[in-house]
């Protein structure tokens, strides 16, 4: 039986995690179809109603691969509920009928390179550390040089539309495809010669969007939040991807923690604690406003919405709350974001005492 | 004709279409309320006919903006030069008669808001995001089944002596928690009385979460019309509650005044009579199916939404 590897979406980070699921399996590896109004029907039909979305998005993304003959499934997600996902998104997935393989990243909260090492060794029995190391290490080392690529991008706002967007795909097609490392740092040099010859405007606003991670991650997810944003000349702050997930998070939560004493003691699970140093530094650097973004009922999230309410009302900078569901219209979130938008202008307006 | 400039307000919401003129210095020259029933094409163009047999001898209206949730259609078909949302558009509006107001509370038909003002401008809002809990809808529709009208409703509410507790939450508890009541021997004025307590408290703890209410305070939307609410509200927080005869038409007033800014043109009232035709299909080019509308002036296409990539695009 051939043995065809898939994954759920995560915003574009499927097309790193191939290549390097390929060499490391030796398997065929199938990016499971783009998320869609159909994936999202498949997943809140197959699962339970009051789960958070990245549930049922992944589920979708599973069907969807499944039914194009996908049969090896992998799971990356771990942090707050999102660890427990997997056990049950498998028995629902066998419950179904199909039969495949479940692997999950990141066991009971915690992962290391030798568990990592010992899912892979049981798909592919020729792997050995070295190559496993080799090969994440190369494909972390694209991931960070993309996002911050894709940092710079949310920062500026082009004059044509897509322009960025555009150039987005070929980089990560040139990128993807490249396995000599010194190659990888000249295409990234290449590539930010050539976004810099876009043509940009000057913004109206700066906004930061902090929250849950799947949502500021996804784009389908919340109706392409920052593309919506650009349309009004906002040039936008995200802090969570997937480098800040693997590295930055570990390493500065040590200092998050000191730097939010005043407000939180404790660590509340997910990025919760660090969206409170986010909303701070945000006001610091002198944002005009912040996006708080959470799947509906994400437990973490509404834990620290009241500290994030107090601090906005003490330090005097916009919070607007968006949560998602799997709602079809994306009417309501347009509206709010028209709303704010007028808002922070009056305020600048104002402040700039016009 | 004359040659006093005037200009047109549209709001239309899910319930209600409102629409005013005002004349340069913000007073409202004539005004019309009606009820939006779904088709806001046709509402749209019952109330020009209405406004324009309205409009007194000598102004020429000059300029058009629509707010509302039907905004981008009517706007698109009527030419007008603002298109803006409900909360600048309600801010803008209540601002210019109440030069001071601080808080606006908002509860229409699908949706509750909160602006807060701070001279003049916006500084905080919030809208209520997934649940239509404790808005117009719940209380008419719970009116249906205590078999009042609706419009009396705030009048006997205001007869209780002891308003009956009910869940505040959810509508679903609340529902269950009135017919609970109810068959406990409750009695009637008191079980409507509590549904205003209830859609108030519903508010102040969903909408109004962590937003510093300071007076004065404007209440409008089809809500503030319910007088047993509005006590309620004066009762729950303690202020005065100023309700505005023209609070139904401050989304239009304000969308009125933000057109005055932008360039001026004749504003034809017939032109909904043109041929217009909406059109909604299903683009097949990926499993997304996105839900297009398209908008065609004789014939020809003038506007489409709806579609989320390049692909859908068909002008």
């Amino acid at each position: 039986m051939n043995r065809i590897i898939s994954f759920p979406h995560v915003g574009d980070y499927s097309y790193f995690i191939k290549p390097f699921l390929e060499k490391v399996t030796l398997e065929k590896v199938k990016i499971a179809p783009p998320i869609t109004k159909k994936t999202v029907e498949i997943g809140s039909k197959l699962s339970p109603d009051s789960v958070c979305m990245p549930f049922k998005y992944n589920i979708g993304c599973y069907v969807e691969a499944l039914e194009e003959g996908a049969n090896i499934l992998f799971q990356f997600g771990g942090g707050c509920r999102y660890g427990n996902y997997a056990e049950l998104q498998k028995t629902i997935l066998s419950d179904l009928g199909y039969e495949f393989e479940f692997y999950e990243f990141i066991k009971k909260g915690k992962t290391s390179f030798n568990y990592i090492y010992k899912t892979f060794k049981s798909i592919n029995s020729e792997l050995t550390r070295m190559t496993l190391l080799k090969e994440l290490i190369l494909v972390f080392l694209k991931i960070m040089i993309f996002d911050k690529s894709e940092h710079y991008t949310r920062k500026k706002i082009e004059k044509d539309e897509g322009e960025f967007k555009k150039l987005k795909y070929k980089f990560i097609n040139d990128l993807c495809n490249e396995r000599n490392i010194f190659k990888i740092f000249k295409i990234k040099h290449h590539y930010k010669l050539k976004r810099k010859t876009i043509k940009v405007k000057k913004p109206k606003l700066k906004v930061g969007i902090i929250g849950e991670l799947y949502t500021a991650m996804e784009p389908f997810s919340t109706f392409n939040l920052e593309n919506e944003l650009k349309k009004y000349d906002i040039s936008v702050k995200r802090f969570t991807d997937v480098s800040y997930l693997l590295f930055y998070k570990k390493l500065f939560h040590p200092f998050f923690r000191f730097k939010i004493k005043d407000y939180l003691k404790y660590h509340i699970g997910a990025d919760a604690t660090c969206n409170v140093y986010r909303l701070l530094y945000l006001k610091k650097k002198g944002y005009d406003g912040v996006i708080h973004t959470k799947p509906f009922g994400c437990t973490p999230e509404v834990g620290v919405m009241p500290i994030l309410s107090k601090i906005s009302n003490e330090e005097n900078i916009p919070i607007m709350f968006l949560s998602f569901d799997t709602q079809d219209s994306d009417t309501g979130m347009r509206t709010r974001i028209e709303a704010f938008n007028d808002m922070l202008l009056m305020r600048k307006e104002k402040k700039n005492g016009k | 004709m004359g040659n006093k400039k005037a200009y047109l307000g549209i709001d239309i919401g899910s319930i209600s279409t409102k629409g005013v003129i005002i004349d340069e210095n913000n007073n409202i020259i004539c005004s019309s309320y009606l009820w939006t029933k779904g088709v806001p094409i046709q509402a749209v163009k019952n109330l020009l006919k209405e406004l324009k047999k309205n409009l007194p001898d000598g102004y020429i209206v000059v300029s058009c903006g629509t707010t509302g949730s039907a905004r981008r259609l009517i706007g698109i078909m009527t030419g007008a030069s603002v298109i803006k949302n409900e909360i600048t558009a309600h801010a803008i509006g209540t601002s210019s008669i109440y030069k001071d107001v601080k808080t606006i509370f908002e509860i229409g038909g699908q949706d509750s808001k909160i602006i807060l003002i701070d001279n003049g401008i916006v500084t905080d809002y919030a809208m209520n995001t997934i649940c239509a809990a404790g808005t117009g809808a719940f209380l008419s529709s719970q009116a249906k089944r205590l078999e009042i009208d609706v419009q009396d409703f705030g009048r006997i509410a205001l007869t209780s002596k002891n308003p009956t507790k009910i869940a505040a939450r959810c509508t679903v508890f609340a529902e269950s928690d009135l017919v609970h009541k109810a068959q406990i021997g409750h009695k009637k004025e008191d079980i409507i009385a509590g549904l205003c307590y209830s859609v108030v408290n519903n508010y102040l703890n969903n909408v109004a979460k962590g937003k510093k209410i300071k007076p004065p305070i404007v209440f409008q939307g089809g809500v503030s019309k319910n007088i047993g609410v509005v006590k309620a509200f004066c009762d729950v927080t303690g202020e005065d509650i100023i309700t505005d005869p023209n609070g139904h038409l401050m989304g239009a007033l304000g969308v009125a005044i933000l057109s005055k800014k932008e360039k001026e043109e004749v504003f034809d009232f017939n032109v909904l009579d043109l041929d217009f035709e909406t059109k909604g299909y299903e683009c097949k080019r990926c499993p997304n199916h996105c839900e297009i509308i398209a908008i065609k002036k004789d014939k020809k296409i003038i506007d489409t939404w709806g579609n989320r990539c390049e692909r859908g695009a068909i002008i």
